[in-house]
Order: structure tokens, then C-alpha cells, then sequence
């Protein structure tokens, strides 16, 4: 069946195939350590000297970084918490109430699935430039406090609600609200968290959008100033992977210690 | 679904209600087999309560994408007016420039990165799970290093990837040095730049590639595995012939969403190469951004007829994911 030699070939396959996936993750990290004469030196040293800490107390006088750590925290939070909110009423309505046109107006929110952000970003620029929003944290969040993902996927979890308890609740006189906020969203925490994991990595690493609705470096997000550090700091690549290296520090240890949540946000569409 | 109820029905509903006064569970449970009838609070009381907890998320899809698609439509056909406002009525003139050069160029490009991305990502992470499944030690370990990158936003890592690409002092060209080749322009060749923005979104993506695959592996029954091996398949022939077949789904989710996440990369090319060098990394998506933000002068109207195009493409690729899902990929 399966020899030696094989389970030791797999093996140094997948050694070899991980220095280049983890090569990345290393160097952001030892790079920040370095001096910034050991970053220019050709060919180029791997390894730090030391654990040198210039290269963030530079990065941080060059820009305004937890400042700009405080936007992504408020406005992934932000977004967060309202996705949250507007999903678990939509998957409410969809799974525990009955009206005319349900499920009509559930295909039409799988349908806004299928739009692209990036067709919708002009016409919102403008509206909210217009209202007077732009470069700020209403600007950022507005047209993100609700996606139809969320609501997808808490209607699978609640539809797992054996209704006979959710009548018995109804009968001993427990209204919608505090069934729903006593009874249903804890039994419903794993799939909460998986949305709630999902949303924040996607939020706090969005691009285009901070990108047109921030002006300042004080309202740009951690993703917008690395770009703004990049172009400051050219000729100092030290920084910039100082930079990367506190910017990723949330999202790393969501992927290392949330990864089963971050699974079944992922995979809820794949697997069926 | 609710039959379209005429009043009478819904007024017996309610006397029903009235007689069963005090309700137990065996009348709701009855109840609920005939879908026309209201549970104990009335059918109005209900649609107005689903009404009011679906209106937030409609408000937000009005205001922020329904709109904004017929917005796109109409300032597609406008041009600035001399105050640079997009007032000026120019007709199907952005669409019909399309079919010059430029715009050709900006749809290769735009294919290339998309097939450059999607090709050797499914590949990679279909090569990562397969040797992962053969039941070596370690497993969760190993699945967890390659998923890591997952972490990396795409600012941060395009930020690793530029230093990568430094000509005089990147790892690239330090690694090409130390095994006796020539050097690379890795960013400002027009031949490299483009494969240079792939390499770093294949970078990028892999941990999701692994993470979908893996959970389609996972997903395959045991007596299926059990079968082949007393059927005596192991090894690269059970790869080929029963974990592959069966990864169908997984596989072809991965590919459309692949095409759509490429057709939308943005930041990788405005970090790393700005659309250039001469256009060789403008996709459809940075040029959306040119036209409309990068300069002074804004051109709202062309730009929103290119979002029209690549709206236009992602609902192909969703028409075909929906179309193919609903033929089923595999034979179960």
C-alpha cells in the first residue's frame, strides 16, 4: 500500500510548497526587527540582528497609525454590528413570520448578492459627497450596514429551530422580540459568530472604498495608510513593513484562534 | 407559498382564533397545517412586524444599490458639462468608443489577470489539499500554515510584495543573484508587472482556496474512501479518479468566485503598479477608478459606463455558477 519512501516524499512536497506561502509572513515580521541599513543591504539579509525597534517608532512618527487603527476598529465595527443587526431581523422576518411576497423579496435579496460593489461605488460617492459626508465615519459604513450573505446564512441557522418550541414560547405570551433576543440568538451564537468574523475581516481590509471617501491621513483606514506610507516613506521599506506588520495583528489572530468560525462563514455557500 | 388570501378567508382565520380563546399547543400546531391561517397574534399584526424588521436592510439596498444601478445607467450616457458636473447628454457615446484599441487593451488585461489568478489558484490549492488528505501526520498544522496568508489584507500585502519587487535590494532579485540569473524588472517591465500583481494575488487567495477545497474533502463520505482502498485505489489514483470527481462543487464554486473576486482586484494594481507601466496592469476596475478618482477632473460618465461592462460580467459569471449549481456538478 503506501511506502515509506511516498509519506516522505508528501512530506518534503509540502515542506518545500510552504517557504513560499510562508516566506511572506516571516519577512514582514523580521523585516520590522531590522535595521534599516540591514533592509538595503544586496543580496538581501533574512535574517534580524536584533529585535531593533526602530522601524516602528519611525513608522509611527510618519504617520498617524493608531489613529488610523482607531477608524478600522470603528468602522469594522460598525459595520459589523449593524450587518449583525439587519441580518438577524431579516432572517427573523424570513424564517418566523409569515407574509404575502416572502419569498419573492427573499430571491430579491439573494439577488443584490450578485451586484459588484465597485459598479454601485460612483453613484454612492456622489450621493454621499452630497449629503455632506464625506471623509467621515457615516460615509465610510452607510453603504455597508446591510448585505444579504448575513441574512443567508442566520436564515439556515434559524430555520435549525425546532418551531414547535418557538410556539410554546409564543403561547406562554413571549413576543417577537424577546424570543428572539432570549431564546433564539443564543442557541444561534456559532452561526452570530461566523457572520460576525466574516464581516469584520472583510471590512477591515476594504480598499476602494476608504480609498475614494477619506481625504485626510486622520480619517484614512489602516489599509489607506499603508499606501500613504508607501508613497512618504519610499525610499524606507523598513517602514512600510512595520507598517503591514501592526496592520495584520488583528486579522492573524482572528485566522489562528477564530479559523472554525472563519470556515463556516467561508463555506457556507460552498458545501452544500 | 401564501395564496393570495381574500378578506373572507382571513376574517374566518381570525373567528377561529376567537373560539379557540385559550390556544394550546395542539390548536397552533394544527394551525400551522393550513398556511393561509394566522397564528395567535392576526395575519396583519405579522406582515406589519416582517415588514418592519426587513425595512433596515431595504432601506440600505434602495438607497445604496438600487439606486446607484439606475444612477450608473444614466450617467453613463452623460459627459462633464464645462463646470465639470456629468450634466451633458452625450447618448451611447461611452459604449460606442469601447470598441476602439484602448478599451480592447483594458479587457485583455483584464483577462489575462483574471485567467493568471484563477488558473494557477484552483490549481495550487486543489495540489495543497490533495497532498494534505493523504492521511499524514500533522494535518491541521499543515492546513492551518497555508491558510495563513488568508490573514493578509490586500494593502498589506501588496506593501510585502513591493519590497519583494525592489529591484536593487528586493528577496526576488537577491534569490535570482545568489542562483547566477539576470536580474528582473519585476514591476516596471511591461512583460513582468502584470505577472508580478498575479503572483502576489495568487499570494493572497491560496488560504481560501485551501479552506473551500479542504471543506469539500472533508464533506466526502468515509465508505467512499473505505470502498476505493478495498478496491485497492490509493494514492495519486485515488486522487485522480474518486477525490477530484467528488470535489466538482467545491472546485467549480472556487473558479466562479475566483473570476468574480478577480474581475474586482483593485488595490494590488493601485499599491503596486498604479495601472502601469503604459497601461500593461490597467484591468476594468482600475480604470473605473482612473477615470472617475484618480485626477482632478472626474470623468463620472465614461467610468459608469465601464461599471455597466463589469457589472454586466459578474452577472454572467453568477448566471453560470446558478445555472451549473442547479444541473449539479457531481453525480450524486
Amino acid at each position: 500500500m503506501r511506502t515509506t519512501l511516498g509519506r516522505v516524499l508528501i512530506y518534503a512536497v509540502l515542506l518545500l510548497a510552504l517557504i513560499p506561502v510562508l516566506f511572506p509572513v516571516y519577512y514582514v515580521f523580521a523585516g520590522t526587527f531590522m535595521e534599516p541599513r540591514e533592509l538595503s543591504t544586496f543580496p538581501p539579509q533574512l535574517i534580524p540582528t536584533g529585535f531593533h525597534l526602530d522601524n516602528i517608532q519611525r513608522v509611527l512618527d510618519a504617520v498617524p497609525l493608531m489613529r488610523m487603527y482607531g477608524n478600522s476598529i470603528v468602522m469594522a465595527g460598525i459595520i459589523t454590528v449593524a450587518q449583525l443587526a439587519t441580518s438577524v431581523l431579516a432572517a427573523y422576518a424570513f424564517v418566523f413570520l409569515k407574509f404575502r411576497g416572502s419569498a419573492v423579496v427573499f430571491a430579491l435579496f439573494l439577488s443584490t448578492l450578485m451586484v459588484p460593489a465597485e459598479a454601485t461605488f460612483i453613484p454612492n460617492y456622489l450621493t454621499i459627497s452630497g449629503w455632506g459626508m464625506h471623509n467621515s465615519y457615516l460615509g465610510l459604513v452607510l453603504p455597508f450596514l446591510a448585505y444579504a450573505f448575513g441574512t443567508f446564512l442566520l436564515r439556515q441557522s434559524f430555520k435549525q429551530f425546532p418551531l414547535e418550541l418557538r410556539d410554546a414560547a409564543r403561547v406562554d405570551g413571549m413576543g417577537h422580540l424577546r424570543f428572539l433576543w432570549t431564546i433564539l440568538l443564543p442557541l444561534n451564537k456559532p452561526a452570530l459568530s461566523a457572520v460576525g468574523v466574516y464581516v469584520f475581516i472583510s471590512s477591515w481590509n476594504m480598499y476602494f472604498w476608504p480609498l475614494i471617501m477619506t481625504r485626510t491621513t486622520e480619517m484614512q483606514t489602516l489599509q489607506i495608510g499603508l499606501n500613504s506610507l508607501k508613497n512618504a516613506e519610499s525610499a524606507n521599506p523598513g517602514l512600510w513593513l512595520a507598517g503591514a506588520a501592526l496592520s495584520v495583528l488583528p486579522t492573524l489572530a482572528l485566522v489562528i484562534f477564530g479559523q472554525r468560525f472563519i470556515v463556516r462563514g467561508l463555506t457556507a455557500g460552498a458545501v452544500k | 407559498m401564501l395564496p393570495t388570501v381574500p378578506t373572507p378567508t382571513t376574517q374566518a382565520s381570525d373567528r377561529a382564533d376567537g373560539d379557540a380563546a385559550p390556544a394550546s399547543t395542539a390548536t397552533t400546531a394544527a394551525r400551522r397545517q393550513i398556511p393561509s391561517a394566522s397564528r395567535a397574534t392576526g395575519p396583519r399584526r405579522e406582515t406589519m412586524l416582517a415588514w418592519g424588521f426587513l425595512a433596515p436592510s431595504i432601506v440600505v439596498f434602495l438607497l445604496f444599490l438600487l439606486y446607484p444601478l439606475g444612477r450608473t445607467v444614466y450617467l453613463s450616457m452623460h459627459g462633464n458639462d464645462i463646470i465639470g458636473r456629468p450634466s451633458r447628454f452625450v447618448g451611447l457615446s461611452h459604449f460606442e468608443e469601447m470598441f476602439t484599441g484602448e478599451f480592447g487593451k483594458i479587457l485583455l488585461v483584464t483577462a489575462l489577470f483574471t485567467l493568471g489568478v484563477v488558473v494557477p489558484g484552483a490549481i495550487g490549492a486543489l495540489a495543497v489539499v490533495l497532498l494534505l488528505e493523504s492521511q499524514i501526520r500533522a494535518q491541521r498544522f499543515f492546513r492551518s500554515a497555508f491558510v495563513l496568508p488568508f490573514a493578509f489584507s490586500v494593502a498589506s500585502a501588496s506593501v510585502i510584495f513591493a519590497v519583494f519587487y525592489n529591484p536593487a535590494s528586493g528577496v526576488l532579485n537577491g534569490l535570482l543573484y545568489q542562483l547566477g540569473l539576470g536580474q528582473v524588472a519585476w514591476l516596471t517591465s511591461t512583460e513582468m508587472a502584470l505577472i508580478s500583481i498575479c503572483l502576489t494575488t495568487v499570494w493572497m487567495n491560496l488560504g481560501y482556496g485551501v479552506l473551500i477545497l479542504a471543506a469539500g474533502v472533508g464533506s466526502i463520505p468515509k465508505e467512499v474512501n473505505e470502498a476505493a482502498l478495498l478496491d485497492g485505489a490509493a494514492g495519486p489514483r485515488r486522487a485522480w479518479y474518486i477525490t477530484i470527481p467528488l470535489l466538482g462543487p467545491q472546485l467549480f464554486f472556487l473558479i466562479v468566485i475566483s473570476t468574480i473576486n478577480a474581475l474586482q482586484g483593485f488595490g494590488q494594481i493601485h499599491i503596486l503598479t498604479q495601472g502601469g507601466p503604459v497601461g500593461s496592469t490597467t484591468t476594468l476596475v482600475y480604470s473605473i477608478y482612473e477615470n472617475a478618482f484618480a485626477y482632478g477632473t472626474s470623468d463620472f460618465g465614461r467610468a459608469s459606463a465601464q461599471a455597466l461592462v463589469l457589472l454586466l460580467m459578474v452577472l454572467i459569471c453568477t448566471a453560470v455558477q446558478f445555472g451549473v449549481i442547479e444541473r449539479k456538478v457531481h453525480y450524486s
